[in-house]
């Protein structure tokens, strides 16, 4: 058996398959994932998230030690609230982890990081906290609810402390903040517009019915693995792991390199990745073919080389498989992957494949 | 967890057989494997005429978590296959044991019975893989 969140009893209650997660039971899914997936969509999906890491950082220099120990700025948290996606590297420049950050105060910003890699994330943070002063605390007794859809905001409003509620919807995207007892943050894992809700333990299954009372449907691992897939973020231990570089996983754009002179972890060989033009691509693949590309699967481009699904599946919202593949450089927009000995032909796209409810590339 | 039909045979892989009156074995999954599976989205099936070893990959079929393969429980010849499967594989979730059929094979002997489930023999199994 593994962890259990405050709200188990709510998903066994639900009636979910319940499957190991990073040592934790989580559900997979209630029912249909295809229908917890359309529900997100089109209208507001619950997800318990309480398995995530959340740990506050404090200290005089918090902001120093993060510009160091992240690969993105911090330096542009410069609104309270205000949140910042970001890799964290070693020192050879690959990805511990990815997480968010959120600016609190000059001398509190919170973290949020994978469950998978609790032990890692907080052993190599509280060892280069060190010299800053900073102390870490991880917040374990916090439960955490995303609700995610065109409608979760309006349906889950209820939810939040009166005083604060008209503040929380005005909450712009990419923005927390703290709303009495809870934090409050327009942010996802769906590529839909939604919140995640942290909270104190006690409060997670009282709030976790009213949404359910709300009509918000409960969504299990496998609806949000469909809809990051789709929305195209990328998944950690699938699309990128200690060995990749944050510019082999489409994680470029988490890179802050101005200021030149800011120092972190792994910057010098993420320097000489950058420069190397035959560096590996990350692209958005659709299956032209019948059929569901899966993770793992070997990508082929003729006259240029190989590469490897790294996420794949099947898409509800397209009625299409599509996938995330690492590819050799080259200017190409065709490929084949092979699955079970054929070659089966797929398009290069631009990502996101979904966002807000809407198709984004061309079927 | 719903009633198993009577009228079948069972496999340990959770599938199941029918004998038609034709002569030919229809063949399918069970309740169980496509609740398991998920969300079925795509079948793979084989050529009519095909040969089909005892144990060996005849389909395939996957949902929106896995692909899984289904194996042929005799040996056999492709008879007939669920063409209606390849624009709506959800059936097998709605149906797995009547318009969720997979392939029918022309079994190339006798059929050893003894090698297949009788109904209560499969929900022992169902029984011992809930324990």
């Amino acid at each position: 058996m593994g962890s259990k969140t405050p709200l188990y009893d709510k998903h066994v209650e639900a009636g979910a398959r319940i499957v190991d997660f990073g040592g934790w039971d989580m559900p997979l899914n209630y029912g249909s994932q295809k229908e917890e997936h359309h529900a997100v969509r089109q209208k507001a999906g619950m997800f318990d998230v309480s398995h995530m890491t959340i740990v506050d950082l404090t200290g005089e220099r918090v902001r120093d030690f993060l510009r160091y120990l992240v690969a993105n700025d911090v330096a542009k948290l410069q609104d309270p609230g205000k949140a910042l996606y970001t890799s964290m590297l070693n020192e050879n420049g690959g990805v511990i982890d990815d997480l968010i950050i959120y600016f609190m105060s000059e001398s509190w910003f919170r973290l949020v990081v994978n469950a998978a890699t609790r032990e890692k994330d907080l052993a190599w943070i509280r060892q280069q906290a060190e010299p800053f002063e900073v102390s870490v605390s991880e917040r374990a007794e916090l439960a955490m609810i995303a609700v995610q859809g065109p409608e979760a905001r309006e349906l889950a409003a209820p939810c939040i402390d009166a005083d604060h509620r008209d503040d929380a919807m005005a909450l712009k995207p990419f923005f927390g903040m703290e709303a009495g007892d809870m934090f409050v943050a327009r942010t996802g894992y769906t590529g839909e517009d939604g919140w995640e809700m942290v909270m104190p333990a006690a409060q997670a299954p009282s709030t976790w019915d009213r949404l359910l009372a709300a009509g918000v449907a409960p969504c299990g691992l496998a609806a949000r693995d469909t809809l990051r897939l789709e929305a195209a973020m990328n998944l950690y231990g699938s699309d990128m792991d200690e060995t990749v570089s944050p510019l082999e996983a489409g994680l470029g754009w988490t890179v802050a390199w101005e200021p030149a002179d800011r120092e972190f972890i792994g910057r010098e060989p993420l320097e000489a990745k950058r420069a190397d033009t035959n560096r590996m691509r990350f692209v958005g693949l659709l299956l032209e073919d019948k059929g569901v590309l899966r993770n793992h699967q070997r990508v082929v481009v003729d006259g240029v080389g190989d590469g490897e699904i790294t996420s794949g599946g099947f898409s509800p919202t397209i009625g299409r498989s599509i996938a995330l593949a690492r590819v050799p450089a080259g200017d190409y927009d065709r490929a084949q992957v092979e699955v079970r000995g054929k070659l089966l032909g797929v398009r290069i796209v631009k990502t996101p494949f979904v966002r807000n409810g809407e198709v984004r590339i061309d079927v | 967890m719903s009633e198993l039909p009577g009228d079948l045979l069972y496999t340990k892989e959770h599938e199941w057989l029918r004998r038609e009156d034709d002569g030919t074995v229809s063949i399918g999954v069970t309740d169980h494997a496509q609740s398991a599976l998920g969300d079925l989205v795509y079948v793979e099936l084989p050529e009519i005429g095909q040969d089909v070893e005892e144990g060996g990959d005849m389909a395939v079929v996957e949902s929106v978590k896995a692909a899984s393969d289904v194996y042929a429980p005799i040996a056999g010849t492709v008879a007939a296959v669920n063409e209606e499967l390849a624009d709506t594989p959800e059936t097998i979730n709605s149906d797995p044991y009547g318009e969720g059929w997979i392939v029918k094979l022309q079994p190339s002997g006798d059929i050893d019975e003894g090698a297949l489930m009788t109904p209560d023999a499969y929900q022992e199994l169902l029984d011992e893989e809930e324990a």
